[in-house]
């Protein structure tokens, strides 16, 4: 289950490590950064930390399957995130997904094979004031309709 | 800035601070919280920014991007200071005549003004908008006038005077004292005594203890504690360090869930400077209290929310929580005696010190003192954030504040307290909003989350989010909640889908009741109360479901069929273009029709429709 070719370069996991001077307490926050910079946490990435912090690859593995921001596959340049919070359930959230299902043609935690979207359902992003409200990468649309779908996703290439 | 060495120090500071503000200056402050940015807000204050310079005023004439004002619907905000002129929904394109008319001369610009909903009626003063005028903002009063990147601002208007003031030889056992006596409620749901909990931890004697700062807020429609760590982060350091003084801590840990990028850069900012100012660090003040504080990220996961999942996650683990057979104030973080406190709870602290206990209890209701700030969402005129004293009601909440339901729809009930709460009926608008009268109501003060549903919303597919929602947060340590809310989730979907039966309504209760009793955690305890609230205020609706396969709401898609009204369809072909599926057609000046074969029940036409033609059949 390996997405990437050849083994990737992995100085900034170590500098990631060095960063939180390779404490095993940190170990949440490790794989965060190591996501923000890999996009997503390759297999080796995760050997070289259990190396590193001295821990066994399982707890590793299980760290980064139990937090669902954790991603164990690489994901799209643009990661669009639809929110299913109380509020946005209430004004509209499943015909948002719908829309989306159908401009993007993927389903929940699926990335297109072009890797311009990875589309994912999260619970509240705390916007719930201007709800229904969808995120693509950073930006926040707020008060959205199936309608204005299209065009947000037009945006990002 | 050099290190403030000492108490007088901080205390020259301060004064020094206070003098150079003129409160006489023309301010023009922007909202920057979450939702006027993503409304443009800080296009509108770079906007004021660039053509202040450009006029050559900027010496004159200060902006000041500030934390969120909580009347998010009405976003970008602007407010004109001193004058206290409000406008809303601000376009970069109105700068322009802003400073010209009303910033530089005295005129105010109709259109920008706040509307009364339903009426004509404008207001531009801020503080007699009946959603500010009916609010007592004490937590949220700082946000709305500082720059929460900016500490002399927050010192300027006082800050860090309650921890000199405990620092200048107040004993740790009076400072307990005084929060007990204040009978300030931990504002993260369960309504725990915070001055009690501070003692337990203060007796566990230890070589470490921790304090932390729980903002995980994974409430669902709660962002309460995300505007205060935005808005205002170093009340919440200011909290924490006054905490770990009289708990004997030298250690803060402040978990924020990753969802809050803005929270989390705006603490390490806040952080950096209370550093730098010799606020935090070693011998703080010249005193020999040290106290320093690091940021956790949450990673999404609910139940990290949870005191024990959380201190798992801050560990590097997992987030399971355990049983608290022994509790965390003896052996919690690393094994060593913690108290953790919500983010709003610690916010209070630095008010309580500063004012006085008396003052504060004599705010709120008999058991529930001080205020609470709550997110007003869903349908719902003004939606947003407001704080309001303990025992106020929840009808002047959502009707006197928030200004009730809009598009002529009718109320039907509200939520509080998230996944863990319940629904409350038109019958309980009268219900004081405080953490007794939740509680026994059947629902719960959570962290503050107030979702207003109107007629449009279905309660049993309400109970089925909620339980798809834990089933999906359910650690799924203890079998009882891992697969009792699943069983539960079977029901409800059976329910929504008009494939139960009646005897399923009295199984899913015996589920429920299995669930909250035989739980490890907190998550699983609460996770049947939205379930088991609706059935008790809404009961006709699960029936309806089941007897008649129908959704009064026009919700649950397999329960639904939609129908165009001949009388009131006017041909306009909004429903024709906007279905997703291509079911609807009709030309000019004729009655539009839905072909049911292609119909998925949707209900898009029914939203988009300008004359309520749209209904269930
Ligand atoms: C499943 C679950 C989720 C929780 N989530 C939160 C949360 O997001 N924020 C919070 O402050 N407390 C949350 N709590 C409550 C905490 O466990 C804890 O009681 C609280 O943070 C203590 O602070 P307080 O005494 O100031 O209220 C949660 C509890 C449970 C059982
Ligand atoms: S419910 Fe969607 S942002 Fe909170």
């Amino acid at each position: 289950m390996n997405n990437i070719q050849e083994k990737p370069d992995l100085t900034e996991v170590e500098r990631i490590i060095a960063k939180y001077n390779g404490k095993d307490s940190w170990l949440v926050m490790i794989l965060q950064d190591i996501q923000e910079a890999y996009n997503y946490l390759p297999e080796p990435t995760l050997e070289l930390v259990a190396e590193k912090l001295n821990i066994p690859l399982s707890r590793v593995h299980s760290v980064a399957t139990f937090y669902s921001s954790l991603s164990l596959q690489e994901r799209g340049r643009h990661v669009i995130r639809v929110c299913d919070g109380t509020a946005c359930h209430l004004k509209g959230f499943v015909n948002l997904r719908d829309e989306i299902e159908r401009q993007t043609g993927l389903t929940e935690g699926q990335t297109t094979p072009d890797k311009r979207f990875s589309f994912e359902v999260v619970a509240c992003l705390g916007a719930c004031a201007i709800a229904p409200v969808m995120s693509v990468g950073n930006d926040y649309h707020g008060e959205m309709s199936a309608e204005k779908i299209k065009d947000v996703l037009s945006k990002y290439k | 800035m050099p290190k403030l060495g000492t108490i007088n120090e901080l205390t020259a500071y301060a004064q020094e601070l206070k003098a150079q503000c003129d409160p006489s200056k023309p301010c023009v402050t922007v909202c920057g919280g979450t939702g006027c940015r993503a409304n443009h807000g800080l296009e509108v204050a770079s906007m004021f920014e660039k053509l202040l310079k450009e006029k050559g005023v900027c010496d004159d004439i200060d902006v000041r991007t500030t934390g969120c004002h909580g009347f998010c619907a009405q976003g970008p905000l602007v407010v004109l200071v001193p004058k206290g002129v409000l406008y809303v929904s601000v376009k970069p394109t109105d700068v322009e005549e802003i400073i010209t008319s009303s910033v530089q001369a005295d005129e105010i610009i109709e259109r920008l003004t706040y509307r009364l909903p339903g009426t004509k009626k404008r207001i531009a003063k801020e503080e007699e908008i009946p959603f500010y005028a009916n609010q007592k903002r004490l937590v949220f009063a700082g946000s709305t006038k500082m720059d929460p990147t900016r500490i002399e601002d927050y010192i300027a208007v006082g800050g860090y005077s309650s921890f000199r003031k405990v620092l200048s030889g107040v004993e740790p056992e009076e400072i307990i004292d005084w929060v007990e006596k204040s009978g300030l409620r931990g504002r993260g749901g369960g309504g725990f005594q915070t001055g009690r909990k501070w003692r337990s931890c203060r007796k566990s004697q230890a070589a470490t203890k921790y304090v932390i700062c729980n903002g995980d807020e994974g409430d669902p429609g709660a962002f309460i504690d995300r505007s205060i760590m935005e808005g205002n982060p170093h009340s919440v350091l200011e909290g924490m360090a006054i905490g770990a003084y009289a708990i004997g801590s030298n250690h803060g840990y402040i978990y924020v869930r990753l969802e809050y990028p803005l929270a989390i850069e705006n603490l390490q900012i806040a952080i950096e400077q209370a550093r730098e100012h010799g606020l935090l660090g070693d011998n703080i003040l010249g005193t020999d209290f040290s106290f320093d504080i690091l940021i956790s990220r949450g990673a999404g996961a609910f139940v990290c929310g949870e005191s024990t999942a959380l201190m798992a996650s801050i560990e590097g683990f997992v987030g399971e929580p355990r049983a608290k057979h022994i509790h965390t104030t003896e052996k919690g973080l690393f094994g060593m005696p913690t108290n953790l406190n919500n983010v709003e709870t610690w916010a209070n602290i630095p008010l309580i010190i500063e004012k006085g206990w008396q003052w504060f209890a004599g705010i709120g209701s008999k058991n529930s003192k001080g205020t609470k700030v709550f997110s007003v969402v869903g349908k719902v005129r003004n939606t947003g954030l407001v704080e309001v004293p303990m025992g106020i009601t929840l009808r002047e909440i959502i009707y006197d504040i928030c200004g009730g339901v809009p598009d002529n729809r009718k109320f039907k009930g509200v939520q509080t307290g998230g996944p863990s709460g319940g629904c409350l009926p038109e019958e309980k608008l009268d219900l004081q909003v405080d953490f007794d009268c939740l509680t026994e109501a059947g629902s719960m003060m959570g962290s503050g989350g107030m979702i207003v549903m109107d007629d449009r919303s279905c309660m049993v597919e309400v109970a089925r989010y909620f339980t798809e929602f834990l089933t999906r947060e359910s650690c799924g340590k203890c079998t009882a909640c891992r697969e009792g809310v699943m069983q539960m989730l079977e029901i409800l979907d059976r329910m929504t889908t008009g494939k139960a039966e009646m005897s399923d309504i009295d199984l899913l209760e015996e589920v429920c009741l299995y669930v909250k009793e035989n739980s490890i955690c907190g998550l699983g305890k609460s996770a049947p109360n939205p379930t088991l609230s609706s059935l008790k205020y809404f009961r006709d609706e699960y029936l309806e479901h089941i007897e008649h396969k129908r959704c009064r709401a026009g919700i649950c898609r397999d329960l639904t069929t939609f129908i165009i009204s001949d009388d009131k369809c006017k041909a306009c072909g909004k429903c024709i273009k906007s279905c997703p599926v291509e079911a609807i057609t009709g030309q000019k000046k004729v009655t539009h029709v839905i072909d049911y074969d292609a119909c998925i029940s949707c209900g898009v036409c029914r939203e988009v429709c300008p004359f309520d033609a749209v209904d269930t059949k």
